[in-house]
């Protein structure tokens, strides 16, 4: 079963986000850029699937600008097989990627593909379930745990009230919860193995997506800043603040 | 015309968060009609009716719809969607699941957890963990928006709508329910509770977290917690409060043994009041807190057990 598997580059999630003065969006230059926490944990579920043998070939995607190319090197430093670059600049939206995803999935005849439940950048948590719906397939998101069982995927899902387990036939979409696995580091050597894997250049218009953001952004704020507070002593002295504060 | 609301249930309470996204649809196209799927969901679909603004309860009761799979709803709503101009659910699990399919069908970009309505096509919604605010400007056309619920108030009770029985959509039969294991708790729900208690990773163990429950159960708080303490097996996946877990906006948040990540700040940087307790004076937590407490947790909270007590807590 071949597994492809979307990665995102996005500003890395110890990085304090600035926003630009001119309110236009985020202050991306000379910020230090990482692939999405979630779709690591993603590009991990799949190499797990390969070392178990279920899995037989793992494709990383990343649509985005050149240096998106780094990202994808990431993944097949943690083991995928090959990439596909589809390179466009400025800004996707989920839905045209999902567009994107769909062409791809179509030619390359996955069995299962694994990202992210939601990048850190746009927090949109749109991407997997859009491109479940184009396909027609059944999703499995916010994953916590994956059970391959001939046909099916048994996933177990973190959900608001606890956890919530679905048995969704392949192939399939699923996307990534925090606690599915814990995401490796690439080796030295996997790093340079890396560099000789394959990776295939494309463009939005190979696969006849129109990437026009539909969204028209009229502007990015700060948010309200919290006022700075107050030190106290004791445990006595907090509840007398609460109190007074009228919150307890 | 008109927007729908997918209503959250378990099939017998209708949780606040339907009369907060109503609110929000109410300014989006009003009036407002809910869509109540379920089985044996009928006292979900009175206390929809009650709800201030809402013309119309659409129920569809079915054992397809027993657990809300995204499946089975995506042919209910794609049905029902040529009679709206905008579909809303509150951007819980459920919704977020659900939702971007019937945007992806209907070719239409969706809006993920708005912060507020500036006007029928321009919202406000986080980006970035909260860390910045995006206004965006929805093209012409169907509107599909997640609702960011505690940025909302809910409706108000005193409305008679309607309630109109339909059939249950077609099953693509690409996913089914097999189980659940919910989380059980007498404490109010998390993100609805007036004050919430949160430990992290400072506390140690999950025995230890018994002490922040305590003090929780004294304040009749809900308990929540950081992705750290969640991840080392603490406390179960759903107390986590955060950028990727659940966004609380109580009028107490009691942080403990919590640094103060910026994920865990965009899960509860909007409550009222903040304080934190933290033996670390430089941890980021007490940027933010309004009353910030420098002290070893292992005292404090028993401290603060047997000072609620004195006062009659």
């Amino acid at each position: 079963m071949k597994v492809l598997v979307p990665v995102k580059r996005v500003i890395d999630y110890n990085v304090k986000v600035r926003v630009k003065a001119d309110q236009t969006g985020v202050d991306l230059a000379n910020v230090k850029m990482s692939m999405n926490p979630f779709d690591e944990i993603a590009v991990e579920e799949a190499v797990r699937l390969k070392e178990k043998g279920k899995a037989t070939e793992i494709v990383a995607i990343s649509i985005g600008s050149q240096q998106a190319s780094e990202t994808i090197r990431t993944a097949l430093a943690m083991g995928a097989d090959r990439g596909i670059l589809v390179k466009t600049d400025g800004d996707v939206e989920p839905l045209a990627v999902a567009k994107i995803l769909k062409a791809i999935v179509e030619a390359e005849q996955p069995g299962l593909v694994i990202t992210g439940k939601q990048a850190i950048d746009d927090d949109s948590n749109q991407t997997g379930q859009m491109l479940a719906a184009l396909l027609g397939w059944g999703q499995g998101t916010f994953a916590h745990k994956l059970e391959l069982d001939g046909s099916t995927a048994k996933i177990e899902r973190e959900i608001d009230g606890g956890l919530q387990t679905v048995e969704v036939k392949l192939p399939a979409v699923m996307t990534t919860d925090l606690r599915l696995n814990e995401p490796r580091y690439a080796s030295l050597p996997n790093i340079m193995k890396a560099k000789k894997k394959p990776i295939e250049e494309k463009s939005p218009a190979d696969y006849g997506v129109d990437v026009t953001p539909r969204l028209k952004v009229l502007k990015v704020a700060e948010p309200a800043k919290r006022g700075g507070g107050v030190k106290v002593k004791s445990v006595a002295e907090l509840l007398d603040k609460l109190s007074e504060a009228g919150a307890i | 015309m008109t927007s729908l609301v997918l209503a959250e249930h378990d099939n017998k309470h209708l949780s606040d968060a339907t009369a907060k996204t109503v609110t929000a649809a109410a300014s989006v196209s009003a009036p407002v009609h809910i869509l109540v799927a379920g089985e044996n969901c009928a006292a979900v679909a009175d206390q929809a009716a009650k709800i201030a603004g809402v013309e119309k309860v659409l129920v569809a009761d079915d054992a397809l719809y027993a657990h809300l799979v995204a499946e089975t709803m995506e042919t209910l709503i794609l049905s029902l969607a040529g009679n709206y101009d905008a579909i809303l659910a509150p951007a819980t699990t459920s919704g977020k699941n659900i939702l971007p399919r019937i945007a992806a069908k209907l070719d239409v970009p969706q809006i993920s957890e708005i912060l507020k309505v500036v006007s029928p096509d321009t919202f406000e919604r986080p980006i970035y963990a909260g860390n910045a605010i995006q206004t965006v400007q929805a093209p012409a056309g169907k509107k599909i928006i997640t609702v960011r619920v505690t940025a909302f108030k809910a409706a108000a009770d005193g409305g008679s709508a309607a309630i109109e029985k339909i059939a249950a959509g077609s099953d693509p039969g690409t996913a089914k329910f097999a189980s659940e294991a919910l989380s059980k708790s007498e404490r109010p729900e998390l993100t609805s509770a007036k004050i919430v208690v949160s430990g992290g990773r400072g506390l140690g163990s999950a025995e230890n977290f018994k002490l922040i429950e305590k003090v929780a159960d004294r304040l009749h708080a809900a308990v929540g917690a950081s992705r750290a303490a969640v991840d080392a097996g603490y406390v179960p996946n759903d107390y986590q409060v955060g950028q990727t877990g659940k966004v609380v906006a109580p009028d107490l948040y009691l942080a403990v043994g919590i640094s103060g990540a910026i994920q865990h700040l965009a899960g509860m940087k909007d409550s009222k009041i903040i304080a934190a307790i933290n033996k670390d004076e430089e941890a980021p937590i007490f940027q933010v807190a309004d009353f910030g407490l420098v002290a070893d947790l292992f005292q404090a909270l028993p401290e603060m057990d047997q000072e609620l007590a004195k006062r009659g807590r």
